[in-house]
């Protein structure tokens, strides 16, 4: 079976009870919220603040409140943590990190969203799970199936991708253009075309991240997919120092070099904002960039960028990654909760979204006419998630602590030549072995 | 009439049975949490008794002694600093000149801005390529630096974060302390033909070395939990070079969801903060020739 289908027949169990939907009951499904407050955690975030827009138009339509306790990303998971292992909680609909979904489930804290959806007194009739991008769906939304994050037997469905987002090139087309450049297909090419900016256009080749912790993984990350590498064997072994895990650091390293000043400071904001205010040559991260490199209020480079898929290295893998939403197991208006869960996922909000700068999660919104003359990227962005990898890291329960106190410490300090990138890899694979034993892991 | 011995006892006691239990209860609560091993999200009836497997695990990790080390180095640096200018700036003040209050407004204010934010403006202000220390450096013709991409910079610039922001409590304790001092015995010194050095260092500061003594624990006691400003500014990093202990806490608790060894180590910087505490009072003896 195609993992398309995998995805799909996992959504399936979630809608596959056939739905009797009346259409009586679905004009009267917001009825009985009306008036009722649904609290909702949320991040300063780009596709968040497009979201916010959004919400008193759903007041409007159904007469539920909607409260928004809005927190800095690096904040969200301590306090959620907090509330939802309270009897009952403040939170009715709550935004996640992708890497934290199967520590949540672990921890009973959210809810499987197939009762809800199963229930004709709620579900959308019209709601096209098909259409939502299957990538995101099982990225951001199954928990439970092979290797406990992927699509497959015993996988279910706790959230819905929102704010979802995958790996592509953005790259100065006046540079590239003045100095006869072609964007990179390949990594050969790739590494190559950084010393060439370099020296030739004199600023920063490639913008990336590299702060210590998250951040500079995720950068490592990016690299190490396409290049063939992975960060546990099938076994649960560690092999991110393998060769092809220490090309990859080298490659960052190169990175670093080529690279505006200062990149293992730098997290995501300071990367964007080196490439947005014209300091970097080329951008290798998230798509949700897109939605603000064209507003001349936030960006010098508008209207001088070009999008490509992310080089190839040994195989295309861009990344899968994010924010969805869920609904927490002690949230006191859930059904509300997944109204307007619903309702900010259908077609016709996420293309709102989109226009107004956020990210879509369907295939609906990346192929809408509008949308395209808005966005051009997004035919770009529709190939790239072709080659979205799912497997792109093990988020698996203990991620966090791997990627933050084993591997962010180690990558960084390679980053910051403290260590060769051999030497910082081999030194990470006792801490990361005793992680995966203390989490019961037999390697 | 005499008043009963118990009488002062009995209207202290309640405050005092208030004050030690807000004091004592989260003491109390940490070092409980230390015996268990407990993920947050979870509820408490999961937490399992591991005696002192927290304390074993804290102290045989290397990461818990590198970022403690580097917390003292990081309280030695900042509050000498502190301390040094505080005082300084203080006698530079002391006297009246024109514009008095305006500077004294001026120099509180760091004091009075959110840790968080204080981190986000020195994150900005530290940036490599639009920052405002190296445009500052650029005018004196020095290279721009990479402050928060080089172990050793970074450590520098949450030193320097630091500093700007408490600097102004040691200037409040010390104007404070110095406008206490008995005019008369100032006076006396100068007619008995005291430079200026000398009625600073033999006679107004020794006057106020109590106050000295306690604006130092203090400082050290708050350089110890600083926590927010070098998470904003460099998480620790670059590698582990500005890991202090309170950010290795945090991590543990929050990233690493080891609540029980969080509060382990916890309980190991409350002993090194109280000794060190307990030092700085002991070398000034404030309640010395008190009489009581």
């Amino acid at each position: 079976m195609q993992r398309r289908n995998l995805i799909q027949s996992a959504a399936i169990t979630v809608f596959g009870a056939g739905l009797p939907f009346s259409g009586a009951i679905a004009q009267n499904r917001y009825a009985k919220y009306a008036g009722k407050t649904v609290v909702m955690n949320i991040p300063a975030h780009p596709h968040y603040d497009a979201m916010s827009k959004l919400l008193p138009e759903f007041t409007k339509e159904t007469g539920i409140k909607v409260e928004v306790d809005k927190l800095a990303i690096g904040r969200l998971k301590e306090k959620q943590l907090l509330e939802m292992a309270k009897p009952q909680g403040d939170y009715d609909l709550a935004c996640y990190i992708v890497m934290w979904k199967s520590e949540y489930v672990a921890k009973k804290l959210v809810q499987p969203l197939e009762p809800f959806f199963a229930n004709p007194a709620l579900a959308d009739p019209t709601y096209d799970m098909k259409d939502i991008i299957p990538i995101y769906l099982e990225n951001l939304g199954l928990v439970g199936g092979p290797k406990d994050y992927l699509a497959g037997p015993g996988a279910k469905l706790y959230g819905l991708p929102y704010g979802a987002e995958t790996s592509v090139l953005a790259y100065r087309r006046d540079i590239f253009e003045k100095h006869g450049l072609k964007p990179p297909e390949n990594y050969e090419q790739f590494g190559k075309l950084l010393r060439t900016l370099k020296d030739k256009e004199g600023i920063g080749a490639l913008a990336s991240r590299g702060q210590a912790g998250h951040q500079a993984v995720h950068a490592w990350l990016l690299h190490l997919n396409p290049l063939g590498g992975s960060v546990f064997d099938e076994q649960w072994r560690p092999r991110f120092n393998d060769a092809k895990g220490v090309a990859a650091l080298k490659f960052l390293q190169e990175v670093v070099a080529t690279g505006p000043a200062g990149i293992p400071g730098y997290g995501q904001g300071e990367s964007n904002t080196a490439f947005l205010q014209g300091q970097a040559a080329m951008y290798l991260d998230s798509t949700s960039l897109a939605g603000v490199i064209n507003d001349p209020a936030r960006s010098k480079v508008a209207g001088k960028v070009s999008w490509a898929l992310h080089p190839a290295g040994t195989r295309r893998s861009s990344q899968s990654g994010g924010l969805g939403l869920t609904i927490p197991k002690n949230a006191k208006n859930a059904d509300a909760g997944f109204l307007l869960l619903q309702w900010l996922t259908s077609k016709t909000q996420d293309k709102a979204v989109a226009k107004l700068g956020g990210a879509p999660i369907r295939n609906s919104s990346l192929g809408d006419v509008d949308l395209v003359r808005q966005y051009p990227e997004y035919i770009v962005f529709k190939e790239a998630l072709k080659y979205s990898n799912p497997d792109w890291r093990p988020i698996i329960s203990v991620w966090d602590k791997i990627n933050v106190q084993a591997l962010g410490v180690g990558i960084s300090e390679a980053l910051t030549g403290k260590k060769s990138a051999e030497d910082a890899l081999n030194g990470l694979v006792p801490q990361v072995t005793q992680i995966m034993r203390e989490a019961g892991y037999k390697v | 009439m005499r008043t009963p011995h118990w009488v002062p006892a009995l209207f202290i006691g309640p405050a005092l049975a208030v004050m030690a239990a807000a004091c004592l209860y989260p003491v109390i609560s940490a070092f409980q949490l230390s015996l268990f091993d407990w993920s947050m999200g979870t509820p408490w009836s999961s937490a399992r008794f591991v005696g002192l497997d927290g304390f074993v695990s804290a102290f045989s990790n290397a990461r818990v002694w590198s970022s403690l080390a580097t917390t003292l180095i990081f309280a030695a640096v900042c509050v000498t600093a502190e301390m040094v200018l505080g005082i300084a700036l203080t006698l530079a003040l002391e006297h009246p000149v024109r514009g008095m209050a305006f500077f004294r407004t001026l120099f509180i204010l760091p004091m009075m801005i959110a840790p968080i934010a204080v981190g986000l403006a020195w994150r900005y202000m530290f940036d490599a390529q639009f920052g405002l220390i190296n445009a500052v450096l650029a005018v004196f013709g020095i290279a721009a630096k990479t402050w928060l991409a080089d172990p050793t910079l970074a450590f520098a610039a949450i030193v320097i974060a630091d500093v700007w922001q408490w600097t102004p409590f040691v200037f409040i304790m010390m104007i404070a302390a110095l406008a206490g001092v008995d005019s008369s015995v100032i006076e006396a010194s100068r007619i008995d033909g005291a430079r200026w050095w000398q009625m600073t260092f033999r006679v107004k500061l020794p006057m106020v070395m109590h106050v000295i003594a306690i604006t130092l624990m203090m400082r050290l006691i708050d350089a110890f939990r600083v926590l927010e400003v070098v998470y904003v500014l460099t998480f620790g990093g670059p590698g582990d070079s500005t890991e202090i202990l309170a950010l290795h806490i945090y991590k543990t608790a929050f990233v690493g969801q080891q609540l029980g060894v969080a509060a382990a180590i916890s309980v190991l910087l409350l002993v090194v903060v109280a000794l060190l505490s307990w030092g700085a009072l002991r070398l000034s003896n404030p309640m010395k020739g008190d009489g009581r």
